[in-house]
């Protein structure tokens, strides 16, 4: 797992690791950002991060322990748990990730609701978490949100939104990516 | 990456300004945040903002008291107040003292992001404004002189004609409208562009002097003249000469001017020999020339003579349309010159200078201008910082306890403004918001000496 251009994806959730799904987010991520990339399991999130409160755990607090915890020689991390995510003055975030810095956390909670608060079925729960996956490792190689709805780089708000989007880069992000990549590959 | 615009976060709890710094952030912004107020206010002071979101309750500082002081820096920037205790008082409260909004936390993610979208695209429209503005001004520009308006252009069109002749110009025009800068852009425009400008202040100096200064002398011919000088004519030989304040001159030195211009030659003080003179002359006044002429002051032939392309300066106040050009103008080059984040004048800045009647015409705008960006604690001057109003000097001199005229007023007010000047003639007329030329002429007509 050395090199600097590695991709790490851990789970961190309260229950069982669903090896066959990720194993596909996995490919996807790989083939992607074209870096290789591993799936491990971790004990998380850690026990901190919950708001007793509100019944959340904090993404910032879960960032900042991926990051104490991170592995030599990997390059993103990418932190994906089954909590619910919030920051404090928000009432959920599905994520969040550092522009441009080597962590982001993702969660799978509010992607497993249909929008009458039903189960999603695997297939589009699976879709939605690529979605997301990509999109907050899409930030840490320092793309924004990108004002096309249709891209995987734009803003969601809402499971609505999540669902709007494409799997896929629009053009613009592609080419800022394929720029981002390369720059930091020659640097 | 170019940032989209800047945010400042203004909470005492870090995992807040971490958290929707980093938010924010994936949308672009550049984010700024501050833990309490006083460390807000400096941000406020060195950075232009886009939004400010600023938590109600901190200790110390609250988050009202911080909007009202970042109003007094930045009055244009909108503020949103967050606060986890959603009573109508403190909204209400909040909305007075001229918050944008105020969320109530927890907020809809969606909530946040409409409302930041809105107000930051808002901001890009106000930028995208002033760089159409800066473009429209380049439009408007005269060399160092800058006008939209209908007077102006027409001034403009004239010179650039008269520029491109050889024949004397006669710059009329209250003191402060432009006068140099319009002869300096007229030779600038000249075929004669690549040979000197040089002015001379005719009123500055006494007869003998003056003659000296236009003419040169021969060694020995008065007491002091140690050895051989050019006059300005000599100087200005292949460029212009710019004579302002013409319609003071003695008649001796008018008949003088009189003949080098009919002749194109002239003798040094003192001297024998004639020496050609190739000068374009360029001459101003603030005074009324033809009442002069009228009078038996000024010699009708030399008027004719220096009145061959008149050109008249309207004053500020009869084209107060230019005022936001202008403010733009001179704030561009304090902004280079002083090296501060300059944005421009608050709205109501703006609203009292377009008020005020500008005696001291364009001077009197930029020195006033001048004072603000200097005074300005943020990127934003505001009225405070422009002290419109006439320093206390006067205070004295209320229509109430004084029998005085207002001639009167005006002698004691430059005494006053001289003494606290130390006599510095450059300084006080700055204060005073006139030329130095207008200065002394004042202290001549008024015959203020510096003992008394």
């Amino acid at each position: 797992m050395a090199g600097r251009g590695t991709i790490l994806l851990q789970w961190m959730g309260m229950a069982p690791m669903d090896g066959e799904m990720l194993e596909r987010v996995r490919q996807e991520v790989e083939t992607t950002f074209a870096l290789p990339t591993h799936l491990v399991a971790v004990n998380g999130p850690p026990a901190d991060s919950l708001e007793p409160r509100r019944g959340q755990h904090s993404s910032t607090k879960i960032l900042r322990w991926v990051l104490t915890r991170l592995p030599p020689g990997v390059a993103k991390v990418l932190g994906i748990t089954d909590v619910d995510l919030f920051i404090p003055v928000l009432t959920f975030v599905f994520g969040e990730a550092q522009v441009d810095g080597p962590a982001a956390v993702v969660s799978t909670a509010r992607l497993r609701l249909t929008y009458n608060e039903r189960p999603a079925p695997p297939t589009l729960l699976e879709v939605r978490l690529l979605k997301e996956c990509l999109h907050e490792l899409g930030h840490t190689f320092g793309l924004v949100h990108c004002p096309n709805g249709t891209c995987l780089m734009s803003r969601s708000n809402s499971i609505l939104e999540v669902d709007q989007k494409r799997a896929a880069f629009c053009r613009d992000c592609r080419q800022r990516l394929r720029k981002l990549l390369e720059e930091r590959n020659g640097s | 990456m170019k940032a989209k615009g800047s945010i400042l976060v203004v909470d005492d709890e870090e995992i807040v300004r971490d958290s929707l710094a980093s938010w924010l952030e994936e949308d672009g912004y550049h984010v700024d945040t501050a833990p309490d107020g006083p460390a807000a206010l400096t941000k406020l002071a060195q950075h232009a903002y886009a939004v400010l979101l600023v938590d109600l309750k901190m200790p110390g500082m609250d988050g009202l008291e911080v909007l009202a002081q970042a109003r007094s820096l930045q009055p244009d920037v909108p503020v949103i107040i967050m606060t986890a205790y959603a009573t109508v008082d403190t909204a209400v409260q909040a909305m007075k003292q001229g918050a944008y909004d105020y969320l109530v936390k927890p907020f809809e993610p969606e909530e946040l992001s409409l409302m930041v979208g809105k107000l930051t695209n808002a901001q890009a429209l106000r930028r995208e404004n002033v760089l159409l503005r800066k473009a429209l001004k380049r439009q408007f520009e005269f060399k160092d002189l800058v006008s939209k308006s209908p007077k102006m252009e027409a001034v403009f069109d004239l010179a650039r004609t008269a520029a491109k002749s050889n024949s004397t110009v006669l710059i009329l025009g209250e003191s402060g409208t432009g006068k140099e800068l319009l002869a300096r852009a007229i030779h600038a425009e000249s075929p004669r562009q690549d040979g000197p400008f040089v002015g001379v202040s005719c009123a500055a100096l006494t007869e003998n002097l003056l003659e000296s200064e236009l003419f040169g002398h021969e060694k020995g011919a008065f007491t002091g003249a140690a050895s051989s000088a050019r006059g300005k004519f000599e100087i200005a030989a292949g460029g212009s000469l710019f004579l302002d304040e013409i319609g003071d001159i003695s008649p001796k030195l008018q008949l003088d001017l009189l003949r080098v211009l009919d002749a194109r030659e002239f003798r040094r003080v003192g001297g024998s020999q004639l020496i050609k003179t190739d000068v374009r002359i360029l001459a101003a006044t603030n005074r009324g020339l033809k009442k002069l002429v009228e009078s038996g002051a000024f010699r009708e032939d030399l008027y004719y003579r220096l009145n061959v392309i008149p050109v008249t300066l309207p004053p500020l106040r009869e084209r107060k349309e230019d005022i936001p050009l202008l403010v733009e103008h001179f704030l561009a080059q304090s902004r280079t010159e002083m090296q501060k984040p300059l944005e421009g004048v608050s709205a109501e800045a703006m609203e009292m200078l377009m008020a005020h009647d500008w005696p001291g015409n364009v001077r009197e705008l930029r020195n006033v201008l001048e004072r603000g960006a200097v005074m300005a604690r943020g990127p934003i001057i505001t009225p405070m910082e422009l002290e419109l109003a006439l320093p206390a000097l006067l205070a004295g001199a209320t229509p109430t306890d004084s029998p005085d005229s207002l001639r009167d007023v005006e002698r004691k007010h430059i005494v006053a403004m001289l003494k606290q000047q130390n006599w510095n003639i450059t300084r006080s007329a700055r204060a005073l918001g006139i030329d130095r030329v207008t200065l002394y002429n004042k202290i001549k007509r008024y015959q203020i000496r510096e003992d008394e």
